[in-house]
């Protein structure tokens, strides 16, 4: 193995490993929200700093292959792609980081009643399943797992868009829970914003595999060669 | 607009096959790397623009070579004249030994011309071009042979220049400097590239890619693949350029 290919090897290690480590932190979040956990709230506090710790070698790796490995046609994309992944995954760190303190700062799990008319639950599900995807999309370099992507990130959008009217309809019912409903919102706004994140990611492995930049393009999914 | 071409192209060496049905156009005011692994033919390539390869016995060859609409092969055509037209900087730089002055005035004078101010001139424009001048100015009844090896290549580029020949070829033209002797060749070769076609042989990828409008990719006498610079360095269309350039073989 040459120098460059184990250096990129051990890039691609470390950013599974984060990807994984966001994955659980999300999972762990939505867990301590609906179950009222403050211990696993905190846990996923102390895990954000591992993400960041994460950030900024992969950063430092990025940079040293470039300076010193001169990559160029695959390995270039593939740096070039996972400096960008690497601030996606961390923003996405960040939400499950600020859904958790929700959970931990709130008195209870989160009503139920709460969790179906905002629709929390489906939104887990779409974001961690893109999450998930992403993930395998990378690991094993295949193109499969991002087709799903494009067409997910619709059932994130449509219930933030309906998200103020949902909300402000809720508090007007029930007025006494109005902190825990502007805390479904807060969070309705992070799963959507995941699910973009996610698809910056699918972009980028897009320009990673076929040095296609698609990218600011209104390609819609049907028409979406990848 | 088409500077130079070459068509279906086939050179031995004896039995060896070293390229094998090259087709290539080079359009004028363009810089064009040839990169391969040693021994893939490329430098044979370069050297059948001038003839070069005619030096050697076992040589033969068919197909066309094409500079400025002519056929540098055929058979009405001087060799002398096709040189006058196709200048040739090589790996290592190979300085006559005399004087500054006569070292760029010797293509001059090999082609009879020996007007004073005309020669005068001409080598003060081929070292201003070759970015020399303002370094020996001062110097040009010293030997060539005590410029440094970075000062030398640079004489030898403004030696070609000075006939004008339009086409130039160079072989590895920065291999033996250091860095910032290197770096100067580039900056050369851009600023050449404004007057002169050039087709640059290296085995500096990074180079290559610095320099270069288009790149051709040469391996076991094959021309795999030849497009704009920027394509090829970062999506080549064929595996084995991809597996080259990225260091998997070669």
């Amino acid at each position: 193995m040459t120098v460059i290919e184990n250096n990129i090897k051990i890039l691609k290690n470390d950013l599974l490993q984060m990807w994984a480590l966001v994955i659980n932190q999300m999972e762990k979040a939505r867990l301590a929200l609906i179950n009222g956990d403050i211990n696993l709230a905190r846990e996923v506090w102390v895990n954000e700093k591992r993400v960041d710790a994460f950030e900024l070698k992969i950063d430092m790796d990025s940079e040293n292959v470039l300076l010193l490995n001169n990559p160029v046609a695959i390995d270039l994309r593939f740096v070039l792609s996972v400096l960008k992944i690497n601030y996606n995954i961390e923003r996405i760190g960040d939400y499950a980081n600020a859904i958790a303190k929700v959970a931990e700062y709130a008195s209870g799990p989160m009503p139920e009643s709460i969790l179906q008319s905002t629709h929390l639950p489906e939104m887990f599900f779409t974001a961690q399943t893109m999450l998930q995807e992403s993930y395998y999309a990378f690991e094993k370099s295949d193109r499969n797992h991002l087709n799903i992507l494009f067409g997910m990130d619709e059932k994130l959008d449509k219930p933030n868009r309906n998200a103020n009217r949902t909300i402000c309809n809720l508090i007007t019912e029930n007025p006494e829970n109005t902190m825990l409903l502007l805390d479904a919102l807060s969070i309705m706004r992070k799963l959507e914003r995941t699910g973009d994140h996610i698809l910056n990611i699918a972009e980028e492995l897009i320009f990673y595999f076929d040095a296609n930049v698609v990218k600011h393009s209104k390609l819609q999914n049907d028409n979406l060669k990848i | 607009m088409t500077h130079a071409e070459v068509n279906n192209v086939n050179v031995w060496y004896d039995t060896i096959h070293a390229l094998k049905d090259v087709s290539l156009k080079f359009e004028r005011n363009t810089v064009t790397a040839l990169i391969g692994p040693s021994g893939c033919g490329k430098s044979t390539f370069l050297r059948l623009f001038n003839r070069m390869n005619d030096l050697i016995p076992s040589f033969r060859m068919n197909g066309t070579v094409m500079v400025n609409n002519q056929d540098v092969y055929s058979k009405e055509i001087r060799i002398d004249e096709i040189r006058k037209n196709v200048g040739m900087v090589f790996q290592k730089p190979n300085p006559f030994p005399k004087s500054i002055f006569e070292n760029v005035a010797y293509g001059l004078r090999v082609n009879g011309i020996n007007n004073k101010t005309i020669v005068e001139d001409t080598v003060e424009r081929s070292l201003r071009q070759a970015a020399l001048w303002d370094e020996v100015k001062d110097l040009l009844k010293k030997s060539a042979l005590e410029l440094s090896g970075g000062q030398q290549q640079r004489l030898c580029i403004a030696r070609a220049l000075a006939v004008e020949p339009k086409l130039i070829l160079m072989d590895e033209p920065a291999s033996s400097l250091d860095p910032i002797s290197t770096a100067r060749i580039e900056e050369l070769i851009f600023e050449l590239k404004k007057t002169y076609t050039i087709i640059l042989v290296t085995h500096n990828l990074q180079q290559a890619g610095r320099i270069s409008d288009l790149t051709a990719f040469f391996y076991l006498g094959e021309l795999i693949e030849y497009n704009l610079t920027k394509k090829i360095f970062l999506n080549p269309d064929n595996t084995q350029t991809q597996n080259y350039i990225t260091g998997r073989f070669g």
